[in-house]
């Protein structure tokens, strides 16, 4: 989530045309695929177990995720929340008064509403009897707001949650010095106009430098992108690995948005502005343009650039979350089961990212499910070469078996199953949003190609990750 | 310490460089023979980069031998001769290293400074000869880079990269040594170390090639920076340099600088200064000629002689050769969060052991834990650390004021108040809470450990382990076994000692054991000294100009009036009239005024916080005056003040030696040097015995004798020694 790339992919030259995208080379074979009969093994068990309820997505959408600094920049972030919260109101028809809980996820908080799920459930008019709190885990914040819901559900507590996330990083809270913060307490404290004086006579101009949101690690003091670049090289992953990786992540979600497939997407009318209907952040580029950026970590020799690197985003998501038989009562169609889920940690300096390779087979032996089983994979993607080194270190026996004490490697996802709609680095990553996302496109994708199961996870920042079964809802 | 000071550098200030290391290349040799078969340096192409890999089998590390440096004669040969290779890249298969320097041994069995002189001169022709490559080279650098090994990768039509395993490596690129850094990889598909050294070979490939291509060019400004091997360090800036007035000044400057801090004692800086002189002045050959004459005639003097003994001795001291114990210390325990309590659990918790310091008051448990974080905190400050390790390991403290916790103890090393019946109370008190297998370490200067265990119910389990304040910069630690000890608390002890990062001597017990009982009657002959009415500045300055980092009268400052009384009395009961000299009247009456040195702000000198330059405890005088006795006019020049405390000082270490306290005379040497401060530049007692003559101090002793009688009496191996001039502490 600290990966705050200066430039995006909006300097590319864009080239690119409609054509251009079918000529790409290597990886879009999935349109192909997917014009095979979509494959309905619906022979496999379900993964319902006796004496824990049932927890269903009624619905999930997502305000568009934009660049930042473009259209949502003079909003606040619980505006964006609440937009979220209208538009899944707005899409159910869900009375405000059921919802038994809300939860947010959020990274970079506004310290003005640093509980922005109570703000924003306040402002889009949910009852001042439901409560709402905000957690934080990095790129996990919305995929933890969304299990804590499901913990509030399997243990009898609610029956209707509300999970979603929201991330504004048009703007950051910039703070002053810790020097000047101290001089403005005492200030206040100070009785007379003697210590008042005393005070501001030992202001310096240094206090005015302002100190900023880290960029980097807390633990490592390193930037999450330079340790993606060496992620990548210990992984010996090639910058035009990572760029075509990056290409296709661009031409799926194009073709995914022109399709009509991105169905989570609520329209936004911005206040001052026009309505925002689609995400702005899907540029597919060429190679050749690609080849063309510089590092952005790493210089100069580094592989990691800014167009094969997800890029500051702004967004908002919310979801409706059910016991089924609630759901059921309520005579709504639930789109998905919420299944197993884990989050696992690890080294945060040298395997800041490969969160999913640890997690999925956690996952899968958890739900008793293997790699084959699965119909959708929806990973997060915040590098190229984080994913691309997730995919060698889960197919490779040698890290299973040095690092994760497990006796085999759980084998990478087949790519044609993997991402099909777009992933964080062409839709956009708002930090705290992102996880919603994920699992609403594994939904949709279920239920639009066929498949019982889906499989989402993601890294974040602090060496953590996070991996969820999805299962289809039978139609 | 010095030897420990290898980097030195100067910026450069015109084009070319001035100075080398040595190097050598033997042709006769090599010609025919290691063609086919070398065994250090190797070489494969990819495209047109030829990558040279450097292996010295056998060793971990690799040196400037003769060898290594002949063979990678040819293949640079071979390289420059094959027109299909456009660049190359010098990179070392050893993890962690890529030329740890000149060979030491290489050095040592040179019998002459012309052989010295010659190997340099081969080495500064292949240097010469490297620097000057139409080809563009680059070195990959991982690790440890020293001395000539550094030259190798400098020279300028290099590109050089570091793996930054640790701040130097980026500190060296802020000073233009390097053009590029490559950071350390974590695990990959293969071990990191593996793959960390692969990658490095690949980015050093795509830079030669793009040098070769002219793609990419050298913007090095800053100037490169000449290192030298055992030396020193100063910056020159090269704008400065550039006008000829400035030049003198700063030659001047610099010389100055280099006297102070060395006391002239230590020739090599000086020398180097003349040679950069002699290249800036004269041009750069007649700069090579002038180094490697200096260089050979440095490398015979005993200065050089006794600084690769201490060398040898360091490596000696830094290795178990008690085998590995049985069970690795995990738990350690602390008993006294004093001075030396705190900085004993300092340099541990860093190292990742668990820690508990128990002291018995709330407020002496503060004081420690604030050391230990203090002392972590500076390192934050330096940079050295980050907040984020600096927090983790301080976890790894555990303060409190009871036992708990003690029954998973490994190891407690007790550091209260040095009184017996203290010690006995705390033994028991431990042994009744600690695991069976837990052993029992004392921290004390002088107490004899047989004493402290006879109360034990394992003493087999009871060792001393005598750290030097501050603990976490004196290298030193003495460990003292008694009959009862079991060779396994040993082992146990000396590898907690090596974990902590100690040069470790392992002596028998005996009052004051080696470093105590060696420094005992030196501070006698410094109270007799003061006595006789010379003044302590002037003592000082006599010490330290003999070599000593510390002066004798500030030492007593520093050491704790008390604890040299202390010292005084018990070593004085125990050894007699052999350690008499001044009076401990002295030091007793200091105690009483409460002058107990730079602890209570006063001693010899007065000592203020925030202030400099501490002045004389003008109160001193009184006391002085009314202990004064008659100096001896035949025995008090400058110079036999100076002899008449290092004489006593050597011959209570070579005692020692006799006594069987000390199993070898190296151990002697490494803990006179890093424990007491004995003058490096002599290379410790036995080192200076061997090197100046056993007869010089006998005759020294013998003049003393005539004046003070038995304290000078030389022992009898030293006068063995001084019998047949053949024998020495060293073959």
């Amino acid at each position: 989530m600290t990966s705050i790339l200066t430039y995006t992919l909006k300097n590319l030259p864009s080239t690119s045309k409609w054509a251009l995208r079918f000529s790409l080379r290597p990886l879009s074979c999935s349109s192909q695929l997917r014009a095979a009969p979509a494959a309905q093994t619906k022979s496999k068990k379900t993964l319902a177990k006796p004496n824990i309820r049932n927890i269903v997505v009624v619905e999930g959408v997502r305000i568009p995720f934009l660049q930042s600094g473009t259209s949502y920049k003079e909003l606040m972030p619980h505006d964006l929340a609440r937009a979220a919260l209208l538009g899944l109101l707005h899409r159910t028809n869900v009375p405000k008064d059921v919802v038994d809980y809300i939860i947010f996820g959020t990274v970079i908080q506004e310290v003005k509403t640093s509980n922005v799920a109570r703000e924003a459930a306040l402002g889009a008019g949910f009852s001042d009897k439901t409560p709402a709190h905000t957690v934080t885990m990095a790129c996990i914040s919305a995929n933890q707001a969304m299990t804590t819901g499901v913990g509030l559900i399997a243990s009898g507590q609610c029956d209707v949650v509300v999970a979603g996330g929201v991330e504004l990083m048009s703007d950051v809270p910039i703070r002053h010095s810790r020097k000047m913060r101290k001089m403005l307490l005492d200030l206040n404290k100070a009785k007379t106009l003697g210590q008042r004086l005393s005070l501001i006579s030992k202001f310096r101009l240094n206090f005015l430098s302002p100190e900023l949101p880290a960029v980097a690690e807390f633990s490592t003091s390193e930037t999450m992108g330079h340790s993606a670049d060496r992620l990548a090289a210990a992984f010996a992953v090639s910058r035009l690995d990572q760029d075509e990786y990056a290409l296709r992540s661009h031409s799926l979600a194009k073709k995914a948005q022109d399709e009509g497939l991105l169905s989570d997407v609520v329209p936004f009318k911005v206040p001052g502005k026009d309505t925002v209907t689609k995400d702005n952040g899907i540029r597919p580029s060429s190679l050749e343009q690609m080849a063309k950026l510089k590092p952005a970590f790493i210089k100069p020799y580094g592989t990691v650039t800014a167009a094969n690197s997800s890029f500051l985003t702004d967004g908002a998501s919310a979801m409706l979350i059910m016991a089924e038989e609630k759901a059921l009562a309520m005579g709504y169609m639930p789109k998905a089961y919420l299944r197993d889920f884990v989050y696992v940690s690890q080294d945060p300096k040298d395997q800041l990212l490969l969160g999913p390779t640890y997690a999925t087979p956690k996952v899968l032996e958890r739900a008793g499910l293997t790699m084959t089983d699965i119909d959708a994979f929806e990973f997060h993607e915040a590098f190229s070469g984080q994913i691309l080194a997730n995919f060698k270190a889960m197919d490779s026996d040698w890290f299973a078996q040095n690092y994760m004490g497990r006796k085999t490697k759980v084998g990478s996802p087949p790519l044609e199953k993997f991402n099909n709609w777009g992933g964080s680095l062409s839709l956009g990553h708002p930090f705290g949003a992102t996880g919603c996302r994920l699992v609403m496109a594994a939904a949709n994708r279920l239920r639009k190609e066929g498949g019982q199961y889906g499989l989402v996870a993601a890294c974040a920042a602090g060496g953590q990750g996070h991996a969820m079964i999805v299962e289809a809802y039978p139609k | 310490m010095v030897a420990s000071r290898a980097i030195g550098s100067l910026r450069r200030f015109t084009a070319s460089r001035t100075l080398r290391c040595p190097g050598y290349t033997c042709r006769n040799f090599s010609a025919s023979s290691a063609l086919l078969t070398r065994t250090h340096i190797n070489y494969g192409v990819k495209g047109d980069v030829a990558v040279v890999r450097i292996n010295s089998p056998n060793s971990k590390v690799n040196t400037l031998s003769r060898e290594l440096q002949s063979e990678f004669i040819e293949v640079m040969n071979e390289i420059w001769a094959n027109d299909q290779i456009r660049s190359a890249v010098l990179i070392s298969s050893k993890p962690g290293c890529f030329i740890a320097g000149a060979d030491i041994n290489m050095l040592a069995s040179c019998k002459s400074a012309e052989e010295v002189m010659q190997l340099s001169q081969e080495g500064q022709r292949m240097l010469e000869k490297l620097e000057k490559s139409t080809k563009p080279i680059v070195a990959a650098i991982s690790g440890s880079c020293l001395g000539g090994g550094l030259e190798v990768g400098v020279p300028a039509a290099f590109d050089m990269m570091l793996t930054g395993r640790n701040i130097r490596a980026d500190r060296a690129k802020k000073m233009g040594l390097v053009d590029q850094l490559v950071e350390p990889l974590g695990p990959g598909l293969k071990p990191s170390e593996e793959r960390t050294i692969e990658y490095l070979e690949e980015v050093a490939v795509t830079f030669a090639k793009e040098l070769s291509d002219k793609k990419i060019s050298l913007k090095r400004d800053k100037g490169l920076v000449e290192t030298f091997f055992f030396f020193f360090l100063t910056e020159l800036t090269s704008y400065a340099m550039s006008i000829p007035f400035v030049r003198q000044q700063i030659y001047k400057k610099v010389e100055e600088k280099v006297r102070k801090q060395t006391k002239g004692l230590y020739p090599a800086p000086l020398k180097i200064i003349d040679a950069v002189k002699t290249g800036i002045e004269q041009g750069n050959d007649a700069g090579y000629v002038s180094e490697s004459q200096k260089f050979g005639e440095l490398a015979m003097t005993k200065e050089s002689k006794a600084l690769m003994g201490l060398y040898h001795g360091q490596v000696l001291c830094k290795k178990n050769k008690f085998g590995t114990p049985q069970k690795d210390v995990k738990h350690l325990a602390i008993l006294g969060a004093g001075l030396m309590g705190a900085g004993i659990a300092q340099v541990s918790v860093d190292k990742g052991i668990k820690t508990i310091l128990k002291d018995a008051t709330l407020a002496g448990l503060d004081r420690g834990q604030q050391q230990v974080f203090k002392g972590l905190n500076d390192k934050v400050k330096k940079k050295a650390l980050t907040s984020f390790e600096r927090d983790s390991i301080f976890s790894n403290l555990t303060g409190q004021l009871d036992y708990q916790g003690f029954e998973k103890a490994d190891m407690v090393i007790e550091a209260v108040f040095e009184d017996l019946n203290v010690k006995h109370r705390v033994l028991k008190e431990v042994e009744a809470v600690v695991p069976d297998h837990c052993v029992f370490a004392s921290n004390t200067s002088a107490l004899p450990i047989r004493q402290i265990a006879s109360v034990s119910k394992r003493p087999e389990k009871v060792v001393g382990m005598h750290y030097f304040s501050p603990v976490d910069k004196m290298q030193l630690l003495e460990i003292i076994t008694t009959e009862k000890t079991s060779k396994d608390t040993t082992a146990s002890v000396v590898a907690v000692g090596l974990k902590q990062g100690k040069v470790i001597v392992v002596v028998k017990d005996g009052p004051g054991f080696y470093t105590t009982r060696c420094l005992a009657p030196m501070m006698s002959e410094v109270l007799r000294i003061l006595q006789e009415g010379v003044d302590p500045k002037k003592l000082d300055s006599l010490t330290t100009s003999f070599g000593f980092p510390v002066g004798a009268a500030t030492l007593v400052d520093e050491v704790g009036v008390d604890v040299a009384k202390h010292v005084a009395e018990d070593l004085g009961k125990a050894f007699g009239e052999r350690f008499e000299g001044g009076s401990v009247e002295l030091l007793k009456q200091m105690v009483s005024r409460g002058f107990l040195g730079r602890k209570s702000g006063k001693g010899f000198y007065i000592y203020q916080e925030g202030v400099k330059n501490k002045s004389l405890n003008s109160d001193m005088d009184g006391i002085l005056a009314s202990l004064k006795v008659p100096p001896k006019s035949d025995v008090c020049s400058d110079e036999d003040l100076q002899y008449r405390l290092v004489t006593r000082f050597v011959n209570e270490a070579i005692m020692c030696l006799q006594e069987g306290i000390l199993a070898t005379p190296a151990e002697g040497d490494i803990g006179a040097v890093f424990g007491l401060g004995f003058p490096p530049c002599l290379g410790g007692p036995f080192r200076y015995v061997d090197l100046y003559g056993a007869q010089k101090i006998v005759d020294r002793l013998r003049k003393y004798e005539a004046a003070y009688g038995k304290p000078f009496t030389p022992c009898q191996l030293l006068i063995d020694h001084a019998n047949s001039p053949n024998k020495k502490f060293y073959q």
